[in-house]
């Protein structure tokens, strides 16, 4: 088996605000009808989450669920647990039309920590990042400037990144510029 | 900058966040017709000058294919609505009449 390593091996950037790679992050994508009860209870009993309504996102522990399409859910789980996480899903949703898969490795996962994480994100993303507008419990799937991602705020001063595995290293530079000491703009 | 509402997600996109699908309500044409319908259907196209119906993925986002009415010469959005459609629906020729009374549109008006 070989070992697994995430994208940027926990590099992390101290600026005015702190950027960290996040290591490895088990992640399950599950598509299907979202309405439907066999799959809500099948979220529910592996992550211990309710489905969330659209464009946003709750998390229990190490679990968490995000409204990612109409039809289709991110689990996020310890990166040990996708594999088994998808036979659960797997089990639970045979005979119904559904998709799960592990995507944990396809993926890169940031932490954005500091007063300023609003106006770092803003810095990059075509979103309003105001408190009125983007508020916790909200994941929003978007763009880092060219690089497709989402986001969601875990705490007022804490946000986590999603990202391309492939594009980890594009998306750590762009944060790098955009939290770099002197570069504050002071709009939030 | 084009800013528009996805009917899916409910996100106000711009248009960096959108991938455009060129015109909407296009009839496709296949095997059994005639050539002057396949042509119709495979090159022409509205180039209106005013409202205008038009294909968009929430590409950045969502994910989601929909259609959108807008106005060429002034970019003002008339509305979104879902793919899953012929025609565009009532409220949307409503909101478009509202604006430009007497608009009409390859056969819808």
């Amino acid at each position: 088996m070989s070992n697994a390593v995430s994208a940027l091996q926990g590099v992390s950037y101290d600026g005015y605000v702190k950027v960290t790679e996040q290591g490895l992050r088990g992640m399950i994508t599950l598509r299907g009808d979202l309405a439907s009860a066999k799959l809500k209870t099948a979220v529910s009993k592996l992550s211990g989450v309710k489905v969330p309504a659209v464009n946003a996102c709750a998390f229990k522990g190490a679990y968490g669920v995000a409204w990612m399409s109409p039809d289709e859910l991110l689990i996020l789980c310890p990166y040990d647990a996708a594999e088994a996480g998808v036979a659960q899903l797997s089990k639970a949703l045979k005979g119904q039309h559904f998709l799960a898969a592990n995507v944990s490795d396809a993926r890169a996962v940031f932490q954005i920590e500091g007063a300023q994480v609003r106006e770092v994100l803003a810095k990059l993303a075509p979103v309003d990042l105001s408190e009125g507008a983007f508020q916790l419990g909200q994941l929003r799937r978007t763009r880092i400037a060219q690089a497709p991602a989402a986001f969601w705020l875990k705490d007022a001063g804490t946000a986590e990144v999603i990202c391309f595995r492939s594009q980890a290293d594009y998306v750590f530079e762009l944060f790098k510029r955009a939290a770099m000491p002197g570069a504050e703009v002071g709009v939030f | 900058m084009l800013i528009l509402t996805c009917p899916y997600c409910g996100i106000d996109a711009d248009e960096t966040e959108l991938a455009a699908g060129g015109q909407a309500h296009i009839k496709r044409e296949t095997v059994g017709a005639s050539d002057d319908a396949f042509e119709e259907y495979m090159f022409m196209r509205e180039n209106p000058k005013g409202v205008h119906f038009e294909r968009w993925r929430h590409a950045n986002g969502c994910g989601k294919w929909f259609h959108a009415a807008r106005c060429t010469m002034t970019l003002e959005v008339f509305g979104t609505y879902e793919a899953q459609t012929y025609e565009p629906p009532a409220e949307i020729r409503a909101a478009i009449s509202a604006k430009r009374p007497g608009w009409s549109w390859g056969s819808f008006s």
